[in-house]
């Protein structure tokens, strides 16, 4: 349902950072992108919402090329991508309710958004969110107060508030202390699976992958390497991907 | 026994060498004092005078003389209307130029026009502002509001511009990534992240703009400064004294009515709270100095 | 929709649950002061003598005096102008040296830390509330009548003025110096002296030509103007040559200011980039 192809990013011209990157996407599953620092894991996530302009290629996303789509148009597409960041991106003076309602802002108008009228259908989907990630009762409270991993929650569940057809996490978990990383891909695949919606992480720790994801893919100097599920994930391969081998064991 | 370490021969130096930079510099500025003192006409005997004249002149100040009153509380209206109007156009202003000269937002072709605007805006002191609108649109209360919202243009879109600069950027790009509108990234991805300061800079105008509309009367400008300027070209020290304490006491009854509107929107104060003057955990709020204060 | 998902710890359904963003009290105390402003505003407009022709004429009006002001008269500046503008810059630079002389005993009486009799405190914040609170216009004023015209007065006026300005920043900076210091210098037996010099000083000096600086680039500015009424300075030439409707001198003196005080923000960033 997501189509990458020939996707290259560089932005100094002569050093490609993406080359060539075909991907396919599946209506449903975690695919997990693993691969060492600088390699172009994040470049390629941030092509797919052009937070980030790709040099070139294509992204076919619900019947459109994203790289070409106009401004208006490509808001419209972006209430459909929710991403996960790894510095939880909150507005930290903004509570934990209107942080998750920020969610909706693409389909509420600037004025009622300002002025927070958004729809009680909203609003209960926030709370029932809220639930869900375990943070009942922190709706009136400022996200700066907030540990990285309750924050974490709510930038999950903010992404989760734009019922989007496909969700980005960018190093979700590489601001958190080990235990809080697995309850938060826990709660990540958790929440996917139970909506149906396929996920794209990236991310730095194998461990983590393995455990998780239904398909890695492992790149290296800007091109993928390695396509396939965790149980096909060798060391070889990895070896390959991260260079060295002192690092797996 | 135990190796004793060698004695360099510069171990008698001085460890605190004369810093010669330093020294000079002092020296000059000694130098320049007494060089520009001279320009002047600064003599001894000019200020012995001019002390004595002090006595005079205080004695002629006290008691103050309130009987004009009528005059006076007129004027002060009138200071005060400038300084509400003046804040009301100032910040209206100030806000749309101070979001397109935050470079960090806005591409170069639009921050540098709004730069250059507001440079200009504060280049000149309010009073020569006044004084050329005086001579443009006449005497009276509109050069007033006019050059005073000149002036908050300078002063406060400046501001908002370096607090928009400074803010997170990942904060904005989060909002943006949820397909949110431009004014509803501005709305939830920077104006959050500016707000309290914003407040702070808003209550700042209105106080500034409240001291200079007691002076702007000077040049005509309307306002209790023509009537001040005025009692000190007859020589009515004891009117003056009067105007003065007025004048002081207008100034901070708007500096603690600007502490309050500062308590309710960044603390989240209510009324109860300001009357019973409760801390609600909040951090007693610095006022970040700014220009004139 | 929302199936109502109830779980022991949460007490509505989430369909019913409402979600406010400030409180009553807090909407009620927000909402004053929104009514306030907009009364403030109505009234004002309603009661300020604002003449409608002088309004609707103003665009002309300002267009006749630009027209007026060119070409501008350039051969003026140094016959008349220039002198003026350096007496106004000594008038800020010595008003700002003598503001920093008086300030600093005021700004350490006004310092918890350093002084710590709570009623020579408040006196000492009374002194710098005042110099504040008026306008370096009005301390011309009475410059004037006590020293008669000229650039004496206007220099005390700008020192007067900023006494307040520098007193109350010095003090904030010394109430924010580290304890360590001191306390290192009271074990070792320093006395008073020392410890000011060695201890606060050292701390607070980037402050200080900081707040030094500052107040010096505003004092040029306001240098400019005491000569409206009588203290030196440039102002005096401009209020000559407005009296005179002489408007092509008034436009290069308006150009001098202005290139004057946009050299002096110049100095005072190259100055806070070399020392602090």
């Amino acid at each position: 349902m997501l189509s990458i192809k020939h996707l290259s990013k560089s932005y100094v011209a002569g050093k490609p950072v993406l080359s060539d990157i075909d991907l396919d996407l599946a209506a449903r599953g975690i695919t997990a992108i693993i691969g060492p620092s600088g390699t172009g894991k994040s470049t390629l996530i941030r092509c797919i919402n052009r937070l980030v302009e790709p040099t070139s290629g294509s992204i076919e996303f619900e019947g459109h090329d994203l790289t070409r789509l106009s401004r208006h148009a490509l808001r419209q597409a972006r209430r459909r991508i929710g991403m996960v960041f790894q510095e939880y991106n909150l507005v930290e003076r903004l509570t934990v309710m209107e942080n998750l309602l920020s969610g909706r802002l693409g389909y509420v108008s600037a004025w009622k958004a300002w002025r927070r009228k958004f729809p009680r259908g909203d609003i209960a989907r926030a709370f029932e969110l809220l639930d869900i990630v375990g943070l009942s009762g922190f709706a009136n409270q400022r996200a700066d107060s907030l540990s990285g991993g309750q924050r974490q929650r709510v930038g999950i569940a903010r992404a989760v508030m734009q019922e989007p057809a496909v969700l980005l996490a960018d190093e979700p978990t590489s601001s958190l202390d080990p235990k809080t990383s697995v309850e938060i891909m826990q709660l990540l695949t958790d929440i996917a699976r139970a909506r149906t919606i396929p996920v794209i992480i990236n991310m730095h720790d194998v461990e983590l992958a393995r455990r998780f994801a239904d398909r890695i893919v492992g790149m290296a100097g800007g091109k993928i390497v390695f396509d396939g599920p965790p149980a096909q994930l060798s060391d070889e391969t990895l070896k390959t991907i991260y260079g060295g081998e002192d690092w797996l064991h | 026994m135990t190796d004793r370490p060698a004695v360099s021969a510069s171990s008698n130096a001085n460890p605190f060498p004369a810093n010669w930079r330093s020294r000079g510099l002092w020296i000059a500025l000694a130098v320049y004092v007494v060089y520009a003192s001279a320009q002047m006409d600064v003599s001894a005997e000019r200020v012995a005078v001019g002390l004595h004249n002090a006595g005079h002149f205080f004695g002629r100040m006290f008691p103050p003389n309130f009987t004009r009153w009528e005059l006076l509380v007129k004027g002060l209206e009138e200071s005060l209307e400038i300084a509400v109007l003046a804040s009301t156009l100032g910040i209206a202003l100030s806000l749309p130029i101070g979001l397109c000269a935050s470079r960090n937002l806005m591409p170069a072709w639009v921050s540098w026009p709004a730069r250059l605007i507001i440079v200009a805006a504060r280049s000149f002191h309010p009073v020569i502002v006044a004084i050329v609108f005086v001579k443009a649109v006449g005497f009276g209360a509109l050069a007033g509001i006019l050059a005073l919202a000149v002036a908050s243009v300078g002063f406060a879109a400046k501001l908002f511009a370096e607090a928009i600069e400074e803010i997170s950027l990942k904060q904005v790009e989060a909002v943006r990534a949820t397909g949110a509108s431009f004014m509803s990234v501005i709305g939830y991805g920077v104006l959050p992240q500016v707000f309290a300061r914003f407040i702070g800079f808003c209550t700042y105008q209105l106080d500034s703009n409240l001291r200079n509309s007691t002076m702007v009367g000077i040049v005509g400008a309307g306002g209790i400064g023509g009537t001040l300027f005025a009692a000190f070209q007859r020589f009515d020290y004891d009117y003056v004294c009067a105007i003065l304490i007025s004048i002081i006491a207008l100034i901070m009854a708007g500096e603690v009515l600007a502490t309050y509107v500062r308590a309710i929107f960044i603390d989240g104060f209510s009324l109860a709270d300001i009357f019973r003057r409760r801390e609600r955990g909040a951090t007693v709020h610095r006022v970040q100095h700014l220009e004139d204060d | 929709m929302t199936e109502a998902a109830t779980q022991a710890e949460t007490p509505l359904p989430v369909a019913q649950r409402i979600w406010r963003r400030f409180t009553p009290a807090q909407r009620v105390a927000r909402f004053t002061v929104f009514l306030l402003v907009g009364i403030a505003i109505a009234a004002a407009i309603q009661t300020v003598e604002i003449i409608p022709e002088f309004l609707t004429d103003a665009p002309e009006q300002m267009a006749d005096l630009l027209t007026r002001m060119w070409p501008i008269d350039f051969a003026y500046y140094p016959q008349g102008v220039h002198a003026a503008l350096t007496e106004t810059i000594h008038i800020a630079s010595l008003g700002t040296l003598l503001a920093l002389v008086m300030a600093i005993p005021v700004g350490l009486l006004a310092a918890r830390n350093i002084c710590p009799f709570t009623s020579l405190n408040l006196l000492a914040k009374f002194i710098l509330v005042s110099s504040r609170s008026v306008n370096s216009l009005v301390w011309a004023l009475l410059f004037v009548g006590i020293f008669g015209p000229g650039a004496l007065a206007g220099t005390l006026a700008i020192a007067f003025r900023s006494i307040g300005f520098v007193g109350k920043l010095f003090g904030e900076a010394i109430e924010e110096t580290a304890r360590g210091p001191i306390e290192a210098l009271d074990a070792a037996g320093a006395p008073w002296l020392s410890r000011l010099a060695f201890g606060y000083w050292p701390q607070v000096k980037p402050a200080f030509w900081s707040i030094a600086l500052f107040r010096w680039d505003i004092n040029v500015r306001e240098s400019a103007v005491l000569g409206l009424v009588g203290a030196g300075g440039i102002g005096m030439i401009l209020d000559s040559a407005l009296n005179l409707f002489q408007w092509e001198r008034v436009a290069v003196i308006l150009v001098a200011i202005f290139v004057v005080v946009i050299l002096a923000e110049v100095v005072v960033t190259f100055v806070r980039g070399r020392i602090l």
